[in-house]
């Protein structure tokens, strides 16, 4: 069987559901390792084939990102004649993204363009008739694929990538000189190289981070409202729902009662995470045990922390902001506008010292205006210039510009370490990684510049 | 003129360099009966340019050639002056043996083993026409002629094709050192629909030991003890030469600058671009400007020669400026030149008309090997040398070619690079030309390819009994430090660690992984007797396979997944044309490198990874049929 592949196989945007299509050696294997099931007697290896299996895709930490269900289909009775698994995730482009990204984590490839129906076709589960209609979809497809991912690549973030490829070709130039031509050059510059491989990770990680970014900006953030019973949970995320404008409200889980919230926040899509708390009734161990509190900050890419004003920071408050405090806070202290004000200055600085604190009234929307700025800010990071905004990279060029900056990372802790034989090997893994994001060939390149740089001759 | 027919063979190889040598040898050796046929038999194995054979991706290829059953680094061997091991700090894949030659040793020794080579006869006449029958060689005339028949021949005939020498303006016919140039057989080629190109290259002008002032340049020895080339030769313990070190002025430069109006490669009388690894000095001196200074090494060409050879001097710069040249370099200030630095002109036949047996497409039966191919150095020409007369009797014998993958080794690269790329220069081997070279090292060369050999009928019983030896020593060796577990009790590994001031043993480790930590070297653990004296190449190839374990494991992932495309093989005779969804410049340029795999497509420019889907679709569509 070949090796494993996988994609987001439904069309993109908002649907009842999406699904993640792997194909290839071990699949089944390995979804297995990222998968639990809600019935702990069943084991997805010893399914037989096209059976379906509900239960959770779950993180590293054991976490669960979605709930899906499992279809597995064994050789040679699947659409592509190998072991195919679907995942079924829940609708909206993120929680299939989420799942594919943890997919590809374990190792396994990102699709090419048509892959699936290519190996439907060498496996023989299409008949030749079909080849030619084949053939349509992968010229049609790749030319595609790689027209956006040209047309994504212009401007700055091609004279930024340019740049990197430049300066990569002359460090692979410098060594493979120094191997290749010793009498002549000598050993290269370590200093130098170490210099230039520290500015192209900078380069590298300020483009992934870009692409993290302006991927906020497609897929969103998690926000999690945290805090105690009656402190004003409910009231603020009616109060943000009121003010802004709802994506989707109410999506009924099949098996929880999940209510998934999605709010536009200055563009950025957020999502309201299902806390607990949030119906304020029930016991608050319960409601918000540690545990949950863990699950929480796991999920949310932001949390905020409501505070009663007219309480005072009770044990209570101490309790859940310790379980909450690993993540990026917001605290807002809420029901300014009653009289009764127990919570001083003082104690919020000692309490809170390097987090921003918003006082405000949910009733009376104040502070809302300064508290979606902070989102806005605390998200972003620094915020977005419009140069970044071009960086809108594919997931196949983020999956190659992460590779890049692994090698050159491994690079930079060898230096000096290994010999220059060996540095190449992740030197060369770089360059032909960088070399997938525009679709060149470096290695000649690299050739060229050599004779370019050095004057070599017998 | 009356053609008689002056004898009947398999395999006829035309040239007697180091591309003809090996190949002659092969053929006969693998038992076709062979004639080769020379220009000249003082020329026989002649180095008309640098006296030195190794360096890196040369020595792999040295040893390569020898562990298949190949001469050359058994000669190198024998005709030596100086060995240094270069590349030392710089790790495994990289290090390279590097040789001085005697010139005139070199020729000797070869001639010899030659002339004692059974099934081999040897001739010397000019080449003028190669016979064919129904797209098949069935023979070759001599210009005296002389008409052998013949099933398969091997033309590495260098840069004699139409060889035009250029010094200065002067310019006249002639093949590498002043020798007469093959004129007639270019057109026989062309005739056989061969496309041929023109490729230039350089040498330096050599001058008087004697006038040579030693004493203002930097003595460059030879290593204190000369490793070999060739896995079945007997130590070296003969004397060893020194080459010498000195640099270029700016008065040198200024020499030049003020002669460039006279410089054939500045007014146009050279057209052809050098090969940029072999610029020649006028040249760096006009590109590199800035510099005011090049090094140069003084080599000596021989034990019983008065000549020696300037590295990094070549030119074709006017006779009268060469002197004055000379002259301005420290230590060369009285020096006497004995032969003229020229660059030379000649035809070369476009690799991408060769399949990678090297038996051109065009006629079944005819080979090329060795400059003829667009290649430069000695090494990359006995290479293809030893492949074409491999692949020559096997085609004789009706036997499967010998096609060595990227992977497997370095003629592997070199062959693929010729047949998939198009060239403007004449090829070199780089290291950095191969993707798995930390596979492809030159201490492993014979693991790699001795039993290829063997079962070819190339590798002698002496050499396959010298290898099965080492192999079994080998594994018995690493299973042997495998096994040994050492736990932190144990005194002896606890005193090694000490004495290298590596960490203590915390758990329980074993001899293998141990000799991984960058303190421990293997010769520790001969010292302590935990394994027995070996020879030294024995204990470099154990330290090495443990070092660099984690890198090689590495490596063989990438091969892993290059050969998946590799073994998908495209049958000969695909009309591209009619291939459905290919775009134009594929379609052109597969018909015109004819790949045989998949793999090999995918490397030729101008093919995309679409076409090389649509190319799949289409193998799998033709295969249902």
């Amino acid at each position: 069987m070949q090796d494993a592949i996988a994609a987001i196989s439904t069309p993109p945007g908002e649907g009842g559901i999406a699904i993640v299509r792997l194909s290839g050696n071990k699949v089944i294997e390995t979804v297995d390792k990222l998968f639990k099931p809600f019935r702990r007697d069943v084991e997805l290896v010893k399914r037989p084939s096209h059976t379906l299996t509900l239960g959770w895709i779950i993180d590293e930490e054991g976490n669960p990102l979605d709930e899906v269900l499992v279809s597995i289909m064994r050789e040679p009775h699947s659409y592509t004649g190998e072991d195919v698994v679907e995942i079924n995730c829940h609708g909206g482009t993120l929680p299939a993204r989420r799942v594919l990204e943890r997919v590809l984590q374990m190792g396994i490839r990102l699709a090419e363009p048509g892959e699936f129906t290519r190996r439907a076709f060498l496996n023989g589960r299409l008949d030749a008739s079909q080849a030619e209609a084949v053939i349509d979809i992968i010229r049609a497809k790749t030319d595609k694929a790689m027209q956006i991912a040209m047309r994504r690549l212009q401007g700055s973030t091609s004279r930024l990538v340019q740049q990197m490829e430049d300066e990569l070709v002359l460090i692979n130039a410098m060594v493979e000189a120094s191997l290749d031509f010793p009498d002549e050059v000598g050993e290269p510059d370590y200093e130098e190289i170490k210099e230039k491989l520290e500015k192209i990770i900078a380069q590298l990680e300020h483009m992934l981070e870009a692409a993290r970014r302006a991927d906020i900006y497609r897929q969103g953030i998690t926000v999690a409202i945290a805090g105690k019973p009656n402190v004003g949970k409910s009231s603020l995320l009616n109060a943000l729902l009121r003010k802004e404008r709802a994506i989707v409200t109410n999506i009924p889980g099949t098996t929880r009662d999940i209510i998934e919230d999605w709010l536009n926040i200055r563009g950025i899509p957020v999502k309201i995470l299902d806390t607990a708390g949030i119906r304020d009734t029930e016991d608050i161990v319960e409601q918000i045990g540690v545990q949950r509190s863990r699950e929480v900050i796991q999920q949310a890419d932001l949390i905020i922390f409501l505070l009663d004003v007219t309480t005072g920071i009770t044990p209570e408050d101490q309790y859940i902001y310790e379980s909450i405090a690993d993540g990026k806070v917001i605290v807002l202290v809420n029901k300014e506008d009653l009289e009764d004000k127990k919570v001083r200055e003082e104690e919020l600085q000692q309490m809170f010292p390097d987090i921003p604190v918003i006082r405000g009234s949910v009733k009376e929307e104040i502070g809302l205006e300064e508290l979606e700025s902070l989102i806005e800010q605390m998200v972003l990071a620094g915020g977005l210039n419009s140069d970044d905004l071009e960086m809108v990279v594919n997931l196949r060029q983020k999956q190659s510009l992460a590779a890049a900056r692994q090698h050159l990372q491994d690079v930079l802790d060898t230096l000096q370490q290994v010999p220059l034989d060996c540095l190449g090997v992740d030197l060369q893994g770089a360059l032909e990684a960088l070399g997938e994001v525009t679709g060149k060939n470096l290695k000649e390149e690299v050739i060229d510049r050599i004779f370019h740089e050095f004057c070599i001759g017998k | 003129m009356k053609i008689y027919t002056a004898g009947n063979y398999q395999v006829v190889v035309i040239g007697a360099g180091h591309a003809g040598c090996e190949a002659a040898l092969a053929a006969a050796r693998i038992g076709c009966s062979t004639l080769m046929i020379t220009l000249s038999m003082e020329n026989i194995a002649l180095m008309p340019c640098n006296p030195s054979i190794g360096g890196p991706a040369k020595a792999q290829l040295v040893r390569e050639i020898d562990a298949l059953g190949g001469e050359m680094g058994v000669n190198i061997d024998k005709a030596n002056i100086q060995v240094r091991m270069i590349n030392t700090g710089k790790g495994p894949a990289v290090q390279a043996l590097r040789a001085q030659a005697d010139k005139y040793e070199y020729h000797k020794e070869m001639l010899r083993t030659l002339l004692d080579q059974p099934n081999l006869d040897i001739l010397m006449a000019e080449v003028v026409r190669i016979d064919t029958k129904a797209g098949r060689v069935t023979g070759v005339l001599t210009k005296t002629g002389a008409y052998f028949n013949c099933q398969a021949v091997v033309v590495t005939s260098g840069t004699y094709l139409k060889g035009r020498i250029i010094i200065g303006d002067v310019i006249f016919d002639g093949g590498p050192g002043n020798q007469f140039p093959a004129t007639k057989l270019s057109d026989s080629l062309r005739d056989l629909g061969l496309t041929l190109g023109r490729f230039k290259t350089g040498t330096p002008p050599r001058i008087s030991k004697k006038t040579v002032d030693f004493s203002k340049m930097v003595e460059q020895p030879g290593d204190p003890r000369p490793l070999r080339f060739s896995y079945i030769s007997p130590p070296i313990d003969r004397p060893q030469l020194s080459c010498w070190l000195t640099h270029s002025t700016p008065e040198t430069h200024r020499i030049v600058m003020d002669n460039l109006d006279r410089a054939p490669m500045f007014t146009g009388v050279i057209k052809g671009r050098g090969p940029r690894y072999c610029p020649s000095f006028e040249d760096k001196v006009v590109r590199f400007a800035h510099k005011d200074s090049h090094q140069l090494f003084i080599e000596p060409e021989g034990r019983a020669t008065d000549e020696m050879y300037v590295q990094g001097m070549n030119t074709s710069l006017p006779e009268d400026v060469q002197i004055q040249v000379l002259h301005s370099i420290p230590g060369l200030e009285k020096v006497r030149m004995i032969r003229t630095g020229y660059a030379i002109e000649y035809d070369y036949v476009l690799p991408s008309q060769l399949k990678p047996s090297l038996e051109t497409r065009a006629v079944e039966g005819l080979f090329t090997a060795g400059q003829i191919n667009g290649t430069s150095g000695y090494e990359e020409a006995a290479a293809q040398g030893i492949i074409a007369g491999i692949n020559a009797a096997m085609k004789v014998l009706d036997r499967e070619p010998l096609i060595l993958k990227r992977s497997q080794a370095y003629i592997g690269v070199m062959i693929d690079d010729l047949t998939t790329k198009e060239m403007d220069e004449p090829y070199r081997l780089l290291t950095s030309r191969a993707e798995y070279r930390l596979l492809l090292r030159q201490d492993n060369a014979d693991l790699r390819l001795t039993e290829i050999g063997r079962q070819i009928g190339l590798v002698s019983d002496e050499r396959w009994r010298i290898f099965q030896e080492k192999r079994e020593i080998l594994e018995r060796e690493i299973k042997g430090m495998k096994d040994y577990q050492a736990v932190p009790a144990d005194e002896i590994v606890a005193m090694i660690l000490a004495k290298k001031g590596s960490a203590p043993l915390k758990d329980r480790s074993n001899l293998w992984d141990l000799l991984r930590r960058p303190q421990v070297e293997i010769e520790d653990y001969v010292e302590a007797g935990l394994i027995p004296e070996h020879d030294l190449d024995i204990l470099e190839q154990l330290e090495i396979q443990a070092k660099y374990e984690g890198y090689i494991n590495k490596q063989y992932e990438q091969v892993k997944r290059f050969e998946k495309m590799e073994n998908k093989l495209i049958p000969a005779g695909i009309d591209y044309e009619k291939v459905t969804g290919l775009s134009n410049e594929a379609k052109q340029k597969l018909t015109q490198f004819q790949p045989i795999s998949v793999g090999q497509a995918s490397r030729i420019a101008g093919v995309s990874p679409a076409d090389i889907n649509v190319l799949l679709i289409y193998l799998e569509k033709e295969r249902r049929k």
